[in-house]
């Protein structure tokens, strides 16, 4: 198996830098109350497990993982246009994107 | 194929199944055109069960020597290896039977055509009568216990269905009721009893039992868990003690029925059954002890009631009662034939005497208290004649049919228990006694009823009189069929009977027969005790001119007495009300409180789950985004534990 | 094709009579049920007995997975098949003149029953019974909840929820079945052919026995019952007690214990003593019922209890007994339910107290109504008592003292029946408007027939044991 510029580094860094990616997503998703800043944490999330899938795809020398990176890309395009659609519509209607204001739909 | 089952079925026509058939016939017809027939009908049911005295008659005349007619009609009931056949077992005990049943059967319709001229349901009585001739006949000709149970429950119905005949009077439906009851809780006994025959021995049909049951130790535990069943039965139809309080409140029926069903025929059913299971008890020395006791115990206990009844038939109820107890102590001392012959006897003089006592309610109006009577010897000449022979017949004076058999069973009892002889005879003084005190205090002195009712007393008509005047003359003379060793050598009862009992008097050993002396001293001292019994009656009812107190003025043990000892109230306390606390109690408080509100609770739980996990919906989205991580963390964390 | 026919005269009929009118539909009803008991009768004389299936109809639903649609008929299924055929035409008749509303959508139910109940006795293919197990619930849901009595929506919504859980558990089971079976079918031969692994058969047997125990049914999965019974309108009880409850009993036969031997064989002493219990204490409770059709709702479950008790006795009487109970309690039951429908609809009055005097006033029908009451206290002659003889034996043959508990049913059967009927029936009447007139000509017609049935029953039985013989005597094996 020849080696190619993604294993330059150590796999382990590539690890450190998604997981370090995805906390930071999640913690947005969790303290943030802006819906856009959540969608853009979410986005964030996606892409830390697209590098993890580049990486792993890299070093074990199989591209199936590139295949679900293209796939988590079209998904997350598709995510954020409906909602960003979503949000556009509720901002005119309460002029407001914090979701802790979002609260109608309860039992 | 239908010719051939046409061909099939005239083959089963023989006289033996006709017998049945005829009551059969007659109950369907008045059944179906008793309103066309109006009073035809009793005249059709007589005839009905004439055919069947003579066909019974001419088999009993016809029967070989020791050759039983056995034979099977169809396949009842088939499964497995078990093959349960209706058929029919004629021999000499079924035959006498069969006679009683069908001779007296007739006279007794012929009676009710006069008896119940009046009465609306006319046709409706006699159907029913018919119905029970055809149960009764079943009962005593099936060839197995399983026919035998046929009949038997099919004589309770019939029983069910007259004593309720007056079904307009709540007390008569209750005293129906009542009678049907007690004679479950008796036929769950025999029930259990063919089951045990049946897993055991592998049949029901008296020859394969007999044949099975002589192979079984003597005294083992299941011949005697068998004959106990078997004698659980018997009490009930018997009216033996614990079982016997329905018999009195059977009085309720028309009087025809009281001396037909409850003292002539079906009442002795359960001593036809055990004089039919005869090797089956022989082989249990236990039962038969039981069987005895129960019998003497019965017998004077009832007798001790019968002295304070004041309702005409009240009195024949309980003398019935002790009569019957007399039967059984004499089966359980192993004296079958003596127990039957008491059984033919006394179907003679007890129905004379009901019919006796129907002809004075008839002649009174419908009233039944002997203090409201008296002096009626002179305007029902008959009646009275008729009634003074059954009177002194069941008293046992000689030369009196009741004389005979009841000195039988007392000569049995002597030889071999002496305590048993000594109760019997007490109980058989007793009987006298009551008996005058009842024939002086309706036929003697003068008369204690109504101006109107005075006016209205006549003689009843042919049909009435003329049962009377043969049922007096048989129970005059049956006693003859049977005469004790030390007048004939040849007690023809006990020989025609012979070739049934023979296998149980082998597997019983009796005592040696008694000698001439001891039996004229017994027959005496019987004479003696009931002439005694006869004289207190004359002293107290004629002499000193007593009257039985009205009933709130008996006090004391008297009123005990008078109140059958509360035997009645006693079970109602200790049985009746307790199943109906315990039925309120299932369904208030174990199936509507228990059990429903399991099932309810179940499904409040699910509602509860539902309006309880529902309130996680809060709408804050933080909230949910916050559940949806720690989800998947708990998630991830099984996974890397396990 | 025998049995297709069998299915589709009433599901035929049933969609047919959804446009007819009025009268039209009772009239077509009664005869569609005639016309499929005729068939039924031809069924019966061209059926060879020899313990096999007779009228095999095989087809593939689904290959994967393997689905078929598999009818076929023994003695066992014959019998129940007689039982329903027979009954439908009666109680089509029995509802000739009473106030139906909306008839055609009335008897187009109960059509579809018939189809259903025909469907659930001759699958024999485990996918397929349970889909008719489960349609047979539907016509009578709507039945009782359209045209029942007062509660009924709580009521029916309760029966529905109670069956549709039990038959849940068997769904289950019949689905475990499937993967575990080796074929991957839930064909009644493979399934009987391969029983599941011993482990199993616990669980397995739990689930198929509560899922029937709920429909028999037996204590403590009764309380639907008396509720049901009460407040369904006649017609539809006597589907339900009639007919539908020897679903349970029959699948108990049919499937239960082919199924799952070994499950059955230790946990019999369960089972029976459940059922035996449930035999004394409905018939207790029966006793001092003030509703009539609560009173008979209850000796109902008396009487099934009796035949589930024979069934769990495992041997060859209780099973013979059981068929012809079943039987023998489908034309009783439905008898007495409608002669409790009689005097409700003409007094108005369904308190067994403050009665009395119909006898005064109908004798016709107090002489039928205590021929039926005499069968369902099992006189001899009349057909309960040959289930009941063997029944009890059957129990006796298990354990004795158990037998004498049961044996109690003969007494208590008595008392309540004799009270009510005295109480209703005999005496003079307590209301003085009482107004009673005597049967009608279709009444007549029910009842007689159903009276006649009762003894010719009774002193022939034969016929039905040889029809269950032979396939009775496998299971035995």
């Amino acid at each position: 198996m020849e080696s190619n510029i993604l294993q330059a580094n150590p796999q382990n860094w590539y690890l450190v830098l998604s997981t370090i990616l995805f906390s930071i997503g999640v913690m947005g998703v969790l303290m943030r109350r802006n819906a856009l800043i959540i969608l853009m944490c979410i986005e964030l999330m996606l892409n830390s497990v697209n590098l993890l899938l580049v990486s792993f795809s890299a070093y074990a020398g199989n591209s199936e993982g590139q295949v679900f990176v293209f796939f988590i890309m079209v998904v997350a395009a598709a995510e954020v246009a409906v909602g960003l659609a979503l949000l556009v519509s509720i901002y005119r209607n309460l002029a407001t994107t914090d979701i802790d204001v979002l609260s109608k739909l309860k039992w | 194929m239908m010719m051939d089952n046409l061909l099939e079925l005239t083959k089963l026509i023989t006289p033996a199944t006709l017998v049945p058939l005829f009551p059969l016939m007659g109950f369907l017809i008045i059944a179906l055109f008793g309103k066309q027939l109006n009073h035809v009908s009793g005249w059709l049911a007589s005839a009905m069960i004439l055919v069947s005295f003579s066909l019974t008659c001419y088999l009993f005349l016809n029967l070989p020597d020791n050759k039983d007619l056995n034979f099977e009609l169809w396949q009842w009931m088939k499964w497995g290896n078990v093959t349960l056949s209706f058929g029919f077992l004629i021999d000499h005990l079924s035959l006498i039977m069969m006679l009683v049943i069908t001779g007296i059967g007739f006279l007794i319709h012929l009676y009710s055509i006069g008896y119940m001229h009046h009465d609306e349901g006319f046709s409706r009585f006699f159907s029913y009568l018919n119905l029970f001739i055809f149960f009764m006949l079943l009962l005593v000709m099936g060839n197995s216990y399983l026919i035998m149970f046929i009949g038997w429950e099919g004589v309770g119905l019939a029983s069910y269905l007259l004593i309720g005949f007056w079904f307009k009077n709540d007390a008569y439906n209750d005293a129906a009721k009542k009678a049907f009851i007690m004679n479950r809780i008796g036929d769950l006994g025999f029930l259990l009893a063919m089951f045990f025959m049946l897993f055991y021995f592998g049949g029901l049909d008296y020859l394969t039992i007999n044949e099975a049951a002589s192979g079984i130790e003597l005294g083992s535990m299941l011949i005697t868990a068998i004959t106990l069943l078997l004698f659980v039965g018997a009490m009930g139809k018997s009216a033996q003690i614990p079982l016997y309080t329905w018999l009195p409140d059977a009085m309720a029926g028309p009087t025809p029925v009281s001396a037909l069903i409850h003292a002539a025929t079906m009442v002795t059913a359960g001593i036809y059954m055990i004089a039919r299971s005869n090797i089956l008890f022989a082989m249990a020395p236990h039962t038969m002890d039981v069987v005895m006791w129960v019998g003497v115990a019965t017998s004077i206990f009832a007798a001790v009631i019968g002295m304070k009844q004041n309702d005409i038939k009240k009195v024949l109820a309980y003398s019935t009662v002790s009569q019957l107890g007399l039967m059984f102590a004499a089966l359980g001392m192993g004296a079958f034939e003596s127990g039957m012959f008491h059984v033919v006897t006394h179907a003679f003089f007890k129905a004379l005497l009901f019919l006796g006592a129907g002809s004075v309610i008839h002649a009174m109006s419908g009233e039944q208290d002997i203090r409201n009577m008296g002096g009626l010897a002179k305007s029902i000449r008959i009646t009275w004649g008729t009634f003074l022979i059954g009177t002194l017949a069941i008293s046992g004076i000689f030369p009196f049919s009741g004389f005979f058999s009841k000195d039988e069973i007392l000569a049995n009892a002597y030889n071999g228990h002496t305590l048993v002889w000594i109760l019997l005879s007490i109980s058989s003084m007793i009987t006298a006694f009551y008996m005058f005190r009842l024939f002086f205090l309706t036929f003697s002195k003068g008369f204690r009823g109504t101006e109107e009712q005075k006016s209205h007393l006549h003689e009843s008509p042919w049909t009435m009189t003329v049962p009377l005047l043969v049922l007096s003359i048989f129970a005059v003379l049956a006693g003859f069929w049977g005469l004790p060793a030390v007048l004939s050598d040849n007690h023809m009862f006990a020989n025609y009977l012979a070739p049934i009992f023979a296998e149980s008097k082998h597997i019983l050993t009796l005592h040696a027969h008694l000698d001439h002396p001891t039996e004229w001293m017994l027959m005496g001292i019987a004479t003696l005790a009931a002439l005694i019994s006869i004289g207190l009656a004359y002293h107290f009812y004629i002499k000193s001119n007593l009257l039985p107190e009205s009933d709130d003025e008996t006090k004391g043990i008297t009123k005990w007495v008078a109140n059958k000892f509360y035997v009645d109230e006693i079970y109602d306390k200790v049985f009746v009300r307790p199943i109906m606390l315990l039925s309120d109690l299932f369904y208030v408080l174990v199936d509507k409180l228990i059990i429903d509100l399991l099932v309810m609770a179940t499904a409040w739980i699910v509602g509860f789950t539902g309006r309880t996990m529902r309130l996680v919906q809060t709408g804050n989205t933080g909230l949910y985004l916050f559940l949806m991580v720690i989800g998947m963390m708990v998630f991830m964390f099984i996974q890397l534990v396990y | 094709m025998l049995s297709l026919t069998l299915l589709s005269i009433p599901l035929i009929a049933s969609i047919l009579l959804l446009f007819s009118r009025g009268n039209l539909s009772r009239n077509l009803a009664l005869v569609f049920t005639i016309a499929q008991l005729i068939f039924t009768a031809y069924a019966y004389t061209v059926f060879k007995n020899e313990g096999s299936q007779a009228f095999e109809f095989l087809a593939s639903w689904s290959v994967k997975p393997v689905l078929n649609i598999h009818f076929a008929m023994d003695g066992m299924s014959l019998v129940m098949i007689m039982l329903t055929n027979l009954l439908l035409p009666l109680i089509v008749l029995s509802g000739y003149n009473r106030e139906i509303e909306r008839p055609h959508i009335f008897y187009s139910l109960m059509l579809f029953m018939q189809f259903a109940l025909n469907g659930v006795f001759i699958s024999f293919d485990g996918f397929i019974y349970y889909i008719f197990w489960e349609l047979a619930l539907i016509p009578i849901y709507f039945i009782a909840f359209n045209w029942g009595g007062e509660n009924r929506a709580k009521v029916t919504l309760k029966f529905f929820i109670y069956t549709l859980a039990g038959s849940l558990l068997m769904l289950f089971a019949f689905l475990f079945l499937y993967n575990g079976s080796p074929a991957h079918s839930l064909d009644w031969v493979s399934l009987t052919n391969n029983p599941a692994c011993s482990c199993n058969q616990t669980w397995l047997f739990w689930l198929f026995f509560i899922a029937f125990a709920i429909k028999i049914p037996i204590i403590p999965f009764h309380t639907w019952q008396p509720d049901t019974y009460t407040t369904a309108p006649t017609q539809g009880t006597m589907l339900l007690s009639g007919i539908m409850l020897k679903m349970g009993t029959y699948s108990l036969l049919r499937w239960l214990i082919p199924i799952v031997p070994a499950g059955v064989a230790e946990w019999q002493y369960v089972a029976i003593t459940l059922s035996v219990i449930g035999i004394v204490y409905a018939s207790v409770i029966a006793i001092m019922q003030k509703d009539l059709k609560r009173l008979l709702a209850y000796s109902s479950i008396a009487h099934v209890g009796l035949i589930s008790a024979g069934i769990f006795a495992l041997n060859l009487t209780g099973f013979q007994g059981s068929m012809v109970q079943m039987f023998a309690h489908g034309i009783n039951v439905v008898g007495l339910f409608y002669c409790a429908d009689i005097i409700m609809n003409r007094t108005k009055h369904g308190e067994i107290e403050g009665l009395g005097g119909i006898r005064l006033l109908a004798p016709q029908f107090a002489t039928w109504f205590m021929i039926i009451i005499l069968g369902s206290v099992a006189l001899p002659l009349t057909n309960g008592f040959v289930g009941e003889f063997m029944l009890l034996f059957s129990v006796y043959q298990y354990n004795t003292w158990l037998s004498v508990f049961a044996g109690l049913t003969i007494i208590l059967g008595a008392v309540y029946m004799l009270r009510m009927y005295q109480k209703m029936v005999l005496g003079s009447a307590l209301k003085e408007s009482l107004v009673f007139p005597d049967l009608y000509w279709n009444e007549k017609i029910v009842l007689v027939t159903i009276g006649i049935l009762i003894f010719v029953m009774g002193v022939f039985p034969a016929p039905i044991m040889e029809l269950t013989e032979p396939v009775l005597k496998n299971l035995i094996k």
